[in-house]
């Protein structure tokens, strides 16, 4: 498949559904494999995504992942309903965690999500409200193909 | 070296059907997922005590053909469902992890 236009799409995720975690992140992969871009454009899509997915899992009640790629740029917001963060400074802190102990057994919940999300994608966007949810945007850019041509 | 080799030097018990004997050439150990995540590269083993169903979408995510489980742990059967679905080789060792760590760098870098 090659990309001319937008191809867009979204997952719904659901809170504490650990069973399906990373399916969204699993499937987005699979869509951006069939497009042929790079492997490490879509490693950094894919780890980025697959943070923000279970951010949601462990925080939220619920949320969405919308995707849309163009030939310039891979775009994910992933959108909660949940509590929200009081202080994005210090979320955004290696190794601050607010997991509950169970999450962390499981080896999630290292207080790396955040700084996984931002050291991957080009562009990092996070904003929160206490109470009502967290929004996060990631852009991947995507290299332009050089040709062989002379 | 190919897994095929690792498999029986380590003595390791597969726990899905088939997997690729693929060339590998290194491994990560960690029971932190989003390090695994952020540090482990495309294409490793990746060797661990976790059993849940979340290691089958981190390695499917990170390209890591196989998951070595540590200490004799019994892995959810939904793990070893979920793997056999997205071709990620899981096996077990009565080994402790640094054991299995080590036995498997003498063997990669010799």
């Amino acid at each position: 498949m090659k990309l001319s236009e937008t191809l867009e799409g979204s997952f719904s995720l659901i809170g504490g559904d650990f069973s399906r975690g990373g399916a969204a992140s699993c499937e987005l992969k699979s869509i951006l494999e069939k497009l042929h871009l790079p492997d490490n454009i879509i490693q950094r899509a894919t780890i980025s995504a697959f943070e923000a997915e279970m951010n949601v899992i462990i925080h939220a009640i619920a949320g969405t992942m919308l995707y849309s790629v163009t030939p310039e740029r891979i775009r994910i917001v992933v959108t909660d309903m949940g509590p929200g963060i009081p202080d994005i400074e210090l979320a955004m802190q290696e190794g601050y965690s607010t997991a509950p102990e169970w999450v962390k057994e499981m080896g999630w919940g290292a207080g790396m999500g955040l700084p996984n999300m931002k050291k991957n994608a080009d562009v990092f966007n996070i904003d929160s409200v206490v109470g009502e949810g967290t929004t996060v945007e990631l852009i991947i850019y995507i290299p332009k193909e050089r040709s062989c041509a002379p | 070296m190919n897994l095929g080799k690792i498999i029986s030097f380590l003595n390791l018990k597969p726990l899905t059907e088939t997997y690729q004997d693929r060339d590998v050439k290194s491994a990560y150990v960690s029971d932190l997922l989003s390090d695994v995540m952020a540090n482990a590269k495309p294409g490793e083993v990746w060797i661990t005590l976790q059993v849940h169903v979340n290691i089958v979408a981190v390695a499917t995510l990170k390209n890591i053909p196989a998951i070595i489980i540590t200490n004799n742990r019994e892995p959810d059967e939904e793990t070893i469902k979920k793997a056999s679905l997205e071709g990620v080789a899981i096996f077990k060792t009565n080994l402790s992890t640094f054991e299995a760590a080590g036995r498997l760098y003498k063997l990669l870098t010799e």
